[in-house]
């Protein structure tokens, strides 16, 4: 079976002459499907950097990166766009909502993108609300809601075209201990689903309860550990099975 | 996606940001009405000018004299008037209307008075010549200026304010001290300007010049030429006779009376007006610039904040086409509109009076303003989008 995603010696270089910074210096690694791996390492070690070009947000300075067995750098804006709308779910650190559009128009983007029509995509808007546990607050504008429940729509919005790769750059980073948890339960119950996730942290608890660990220093990884097996549910799928979708 | 979906879209995306959406709006308005008003109030004052002058008659010649001092070898006479009927030395002259006229005439009625505008002394072919119809009544006859019997048209003004709801006519009013029966009411002529065409009286010229201008020299001489395309015979006829009788040298170029028809005074006062129309061009095109900035101010404050919005979209899977699309018709939404909105304030701003004139719109100049606005809305609302939907989605989402 091919890789979800793999990249080979990428670097990213920022800046010239004096200003010049490595973000990446020549990362490999490779993700199978069902996977879910999280990246840490300290503040500028270049995690971000790596999501942006796994979320194709972003092109390497060199390196080949091939999603789903095909390269990326050979896509065209048409071909990149379909790839960003169908293949990657991807959750900023900083949410990225759209202002003064309701959480329901928000998680629908994609699927106007994507074709879908407007009754199907207002349903599985909803039903994608309904799985991070705002339902209830569809209506409401990025700005009426607390910092966890937008970094909730933001993944309600990344999981409503069912992308076979999720990719969350610091999403629990701005969020209490609380919200923490409600993210990273959505998290398990995807990957026990069958999704790939990729996801970026600080936290050690969060690293803790995924599949494989990876270490990166100074844009070059250092470990990388694999946790528990890929094939199972995560490890935290089994201890908050209840208490969801309460609140 | 469809271009329906796209259009409900740019809606969307328009009522999400209603503060800038309506100043935007409002700015285009403002450009658009500002042009086309004050280029129709231009229009309409050159129009009103020339309305007035069309309302002397066109076939009308006016001998005014020059000469300040009223000495006598300068001034018309009534001779000079009478030289002009000729048939042989002036076969266009149609007819000649000697007129005397005073400014300071006051008339009495039963205590009532009422200072008139212009009191004009002259003969009846005075009232066709100078296109002044009586309404009520009779003019006076050539037989009444021959005897200078006192009687007296008086116009639509001095009717209202010496005789408020009396019929005037035969009744008997005192001007300078003397009796005049009224004989008539002149038709309400179109004023226009400061000055009230209908605040007028006309006498037959020997009695005006008995009560109040004695007999000294003419005001002006109108000579109606027998048709308007002889006009300008008419014209270089009356010269001439009139050279005869002043002794003015054939060469000499200056001549102590100035001779005017309306068709010359047309031009002259219509380039007037055309300069005036072009200076208020100048203003209007001025203030459709100063809006043009408004927009564009608009426009590129909130370019940070849609950039970051089209890298979210982009991100998202929004093809570029997408992206543009809507962005465009977001611009053109608020461009047409806010120009549509500009004409049809302007349209209702012209149905009024704007200092003392009636507008009158100039198709050319809505076509222009709502052009040149549209074009300014989605220059300054397309560029933007289309820059940043070439971005990769991360620079555009970084972009402050
Ligand atoms: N757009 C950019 N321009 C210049 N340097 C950048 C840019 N983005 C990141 N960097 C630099 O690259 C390095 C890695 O950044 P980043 O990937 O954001 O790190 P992390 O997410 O691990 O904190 C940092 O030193 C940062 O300063
Ligand atoms: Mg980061």
């Amino acid at each position: 079976m091919k890789p979800v995603l793999q990249v080979t010696d990428l670097k990213k270089i920022y800046g010239t002459g004096e200003a010049t910074v490595h973000a990446l210096r020549g990362t490999t690694m490779t993700v199978h499907r069902g996977d879910y791996v999280a990246i840490m390492g300290s503040s500028g070690s270049g995690k971000s950097t790596l999501m942006n070009i796994l979320g194709a947000l972003d092109i390497p300075t060199s390196g080949q990166y091939l999603l789903d067995g095909v390269d990326v750098s050979r896509l065209s804006d048409g071909q990149l766009a379909l790839a960003r709308n169908r293949l990657i779910g991807f959750i900023f650190q900083s949410f990225n909502l759209i202002p003064r559009t309701s959480a329901v128009a928000n998680v629908e983007l994609p699927l106007a993108y994507a074709g879908v029509k407007p009754k199907e995509r207002r349903r599985r808007a909803m039903a994608a609300l309904d799985t991070v546990g705002l339902a209830a607050r569809a209506d409401h504008e990025p700005n009426q809601l607390s910092g966890g429940q937008q970094q909730r729509v933001a993944v309600a919005r990344a999981l409503v075209t069912e992308p076979a790769l999720l990719l969350a750059d610091e999403p629990t980073g701005n969020l209490d201990s609380k919200s923490t948890d409600d993210v990273l339960q959505v998290f398990d119950d995807l990957n026990t689903a069958g999704r790939t996730i990729v996801i970026i942290t600080h936290e050690d608890e969060v690293g803790a309860r995924a599949k494989r660990l990876i270490r990166l220093v100074d844009g070059a990884i250092v470990s990388d550990i694999r946790q528990s097996p890929i094939h199972l549910p995560p490890v935290g799928a089994g201890f908050a099975l209840s208490g969801r979708h309460t609140r | 996606m469809s271009f329906f979906e796209v259009i409900r879209f740019s809606l969307r995306g328009l009522s999400a940001n209603k503060l800038r959406s309506a100043l935007t709006m409002l700015g285009i308005l403002i450009g658009v009405a500002a042009v086309i008003l004050l280029v129709a109030v231009g229009n309409g004052s050159a129009k009103a000018i020339s309305d007035r002058i069309e309302a002397l008659g066109t076939n009308t010649i006016t001998v005014m004299s020059t000469g300040r001092g009223g000495s006598s070898s300068t001034s018309l006479t009534k001779g000079m008037a009478d030289a002009l009927v000729d048939p042989e030395l002036a076969p266009d002259v149609k007819s000649v209307s000697p007129v005397v006229s005073s400014s300071s005439a006051t008339m009495t009625y039963e205590g009532a008075d009422h200072a008139v505008a212009t009191f004009v002394g002259t003969t009846p072919s005075w009232f066709g010549a100078s296109t002044t119809p009586v309404g009520a009544g009779a003019a006076f006859t050539d037989d009444d200026v021959d005897q200078g019997r006192r009687v007296v048209v008086i116009g639509r003004t001095v009717a209202e304010e010496l005789f408020p709801g009396v019929d005037p006519i035969d009744k008997q009013v005192t001007v300078g001290g003397a009796l005049f029966t009224i004989v008539g009411v002149l038709q309400e002529k179109s004023s226009t300007g400061f000055n009230d065409a209908n605040d007028t009286a006309v006498a037959p010229l020997t009695a005006v010049q008995q009560v109040l201008t004695g007999y000294g020299a003419l005001t002006s001489i109108i000579v109606e030429a027998a048709d308007p395309d002889q006009v300008d015979a008419a014209q270089s006829q009356v010269s001439t006779i009139l050279n005869q009788k002043l002794d003015v040298d054939a060469s000499s170029n200056s001549t102590p009376y100035r001779i005017q028809n309306a068709s010359s005074l047309l031009e002259t006062q219509t380039e007037t007006a055309d300069t005036f129309t072009t200076l208020l061009g100048a203003v209007a095109a001025i203030s459709l610039l100063v809006g043009g900035i408004g927009i564009t101010n608009i426009m590129l404050v909130t370019v940070t904040e849609r950039t970051r919005e089209i890298g979210i979209r982009k991100a998202l899977g929004a093809p570029r086409r997408v992206i543009l699309t809507q962005f465009l018709i977001e611009a053109t939404l608020l461009s047409v509109l806010g120009g549509g909105l500009g004409v049809a304030a302007a349209l209702i701003g012209s149905q009024f009076e704007i200092v003392g004139v009636k507008p009158v719109i100039v198709p050319s100049s809505i076509g222009l303003a709502v052009g040149v606005s549209v074009a300014i809305g989605l220059f300054f609302g397309g560029l933007p989008a289309a820059r940043a939907a070439r971005l990769r989605p991360i620079d555009a989402l970084r972009y402050e």
